[in-house]
């Protein structure tokens, strides 16, 4: 009993001591953020190396893709973002191409296996979204060689 | 109205994910402010890797190679795949770090610090084939559901450390042990500190082989932060899942080893042969074992244009799970024809092998070299895909690259 108050009070000063570090390393992000004169230039020029994710870049779009997770923007979308790109990266939905049922399989081998939460009326809106810009696409086979990069072989 | 709020709610949440942990009282950030945290950080320069290397996932970290970018003899960790299926470890202090080996079949519990285990026991170095069980599965039809690996999930560095069997000896293992099971120090995505991201394992008999170590170095140095560092298991030739990185537990289990992907269909494929796009029961499915053989041409790059009556020097590896590859050809007109490539023996046992060739093109015009590589069982490369499966592993048809003579 001791023993487990202990335990408990021990993870909470932890907490308490890691929630104190966060604010003092985002006050000092502010400050650094908001003095030095180059990172304010980059935001005027957006470089590609450094994804700007700011609050009114968050939401830009361009040629229907979401700059900031690179999801095809449609309806949905944010639901995506909200309740899959929590836990991995949206680069794991971008890369898959599955049907219906495999999006929805999926779905459900998250929630029995890897701490997916319940998603209510939200899943239907979330399938129909992966399932009509993620769906699979008939490869054969073997495909032809794509994308290749013709050079001189000295 | 509604709308901001959302808004509001949506980025901070977003925020938080690329960060990679909640933002603690995000409610009281100022307006428009950006936390530093969330400037992307440059995998490349984070990992050590080349700026050529393909990113496919950031969360987990899952990087790989293009197949020009492996032509060295020995891989370097620049052109070295990333496959994580969790966080990596924080604040890792290689001095403190324990090794215990417990479970079923364990005569009785025992920890080794990697000191000890570097002072205690004679060290080996091999050069070890690892690739990811699911390398090739973006080709897949109908698509399977994971990472979409082309052809970079493949390396072969040079490992140093001890002999899993040494240690197992040491310990002290029963008569009825099956299975070695690791454990390790990553962190599962969803942040759940009882949730492994990744807990597989070996049979005794893989764990017994000469070439199955506890590796503290690659190629010379201390393994890199993202390939394992301070310790990791590997098992040459097998799927790279079994090498687990981060390794501080290991159990000596009286049955197959039952921890996080061993089931399912995790890295396992169906016992008998299926149509494209079967659904398959989990009692139908078998671990996998050996890798199937494989080759890569990796010199020259895909697209090269050559003058016509030039000759086009290839070169390449070859492996072949626990097997070794006994015949190298190629072919200038998709399989009908085939010649042979000079090739070498494995510098070890596990090693990759390595090709070359003097290609000639009789006219002008597109042609693509294909690479086939034949095990000493006498099985080689399909130049279709190869069985569909639900996870898209094993993927081993004929790697190719496109060549013009103009």
């Amino acid at each position: 009993m001791n023993k487990k108050l202990k335990k408990q009070n021990r993870s909470l000063s932890k907490t308490l001591i890691t929630s104190i570090v966060t604010v003092l390393v985002l006050v000092g992000g502010l400050l650094f953020f908001t003095n030095d004169p180059d990172k304010t230039k980059t935001k005027a020029e957006p470089k590609e190396q450094s994804m700007d994710v700011s609050e009114e870049n968050f939401d830009r779009i361009e040629n229907g893709i979401h700059l900031a997770t690179g999801l095809v923007a449609d309806e949905g979308m944010q639901l995506v973002i909200q309740n899959c790109t929590s836990c991995h990266s949206a680069k794991l939905v971008i890369q898959n191409r599955l049907s219906r049922e495999g999006w929805q399989a999926t779905i459900k081998w998250m929630q029995e296996t890897q701490n997916l939460w319940n998603l209510g009326p939200n899943e239907e809106k979330i399938i129909d979204y992966l399932a009509k810009n993620y769906g699979p696409v008939s490869k054969g086979r073997r495909q032809n060689l794509q994308n290749v990069d013709w050079y001189e072989l000295q | 109205m509604k709308r901001r709020a959302f808004t509001k709610q949506l980025s901070i949440a977003a925020m938080a994910s690329v960060i990679g942990h909640e933002i603690v009282f995000a409610e009281h950030l100022p307006k428009n402010y950006v936390p530093l945290g969330l400037k992307d950080p440059d995998p490349f320069k984070l990992f050590d890797k080349d700026k050529e290397m393909v990113v496919l996932n950031d969360k987990p970290w899952n990087i790989e190679a293009k197949a020009h970018l492996l032509n060295d003899d020995v891989t370097p960790n620049k052109y070295m795949f990333i496959r994580n299926n969790g966080r990596i470890p924080q604040n890792i202090d290689a001095s403190t770090w324990i090794l215990k080996i417990d479970g079923e079949s364990v005569k009785a519990e025992k920890s080794y610090s990697v000191d000890d285990l570097k002072t205690k026991f004679k060290h080996h170095t091999y050069q070890l084939t690892l690739e990811c069980g699911g390398n090739g599965r973006s080709e897949f039809d109908p698509p399977a559901k994971g990472n979409q690996w082309t052809v970079g999930a493949v390396s072969c560095a040079r490992w140093t450390g001890v002999r899993l069997r040494d240690l197992l000896e040491d310990v002290g293992i029963k008569s009825d042990t099956v299975y070695i099971g690791y454990h390790a120090a990553d962190t599962h995505l969803s942040g759940d500190p009882y949730k492994e991201p990744i807990s597989r394992g070996i049979p005794i008999e893989k764990a017994l082989q000469d070439e199955t170590l506890l590796a503290f170095q690659m190629n010379g140095d201390d393994i890199p932060l993202a390939h394992g560092y301070p310790l990791r298991l590997v098992c040459g030739g097998w799927p790279a899942s079994a090498s687990g990185k981060w390794v501080n537990r290991l159990s000596v289990r009286n049955k197959v080893h039952d921890g996080a992907k061993m089931g399912g269909s995790s890295y396992r494929v169906p016992c008998e042969p299926v149509a494209p796009g079967s659904k398959v029961e989990d009692s139908n499915m078998c671990i996998i074992e050996s890798m199937p053989v494989k080759s890569l041409i990796t010199h020259p790059k895909s697209g090269a244009l050559l003058k016509e009556g030039q000759t086009l020097h290839i070169k390449g590896h070859a492996w072949a799970g626990e097997l070794e590859v006994s015949k190298m050809e190629y072919s200038i007109d998709f399989g009908s024809t085939w010649q042979r490539c000079t090739l070498q023996k494995p510098v070890n046992r596990l090693a990759w092998q390595h090709f070359i060739a003097q290609v000639q093109f009789p006219k002008k015009g597109y042609y693509e070299v294909w690479a086939k590589a034949t095990d000493t069982n006498g099985k080689s490369q399909p130049m279709v895909l190869p069985g569909w499966n639900p996870k898209g592993y094993l993927n081993n048809a004929c790697h190719r690259i496109a060549v013009k003579v103009v």
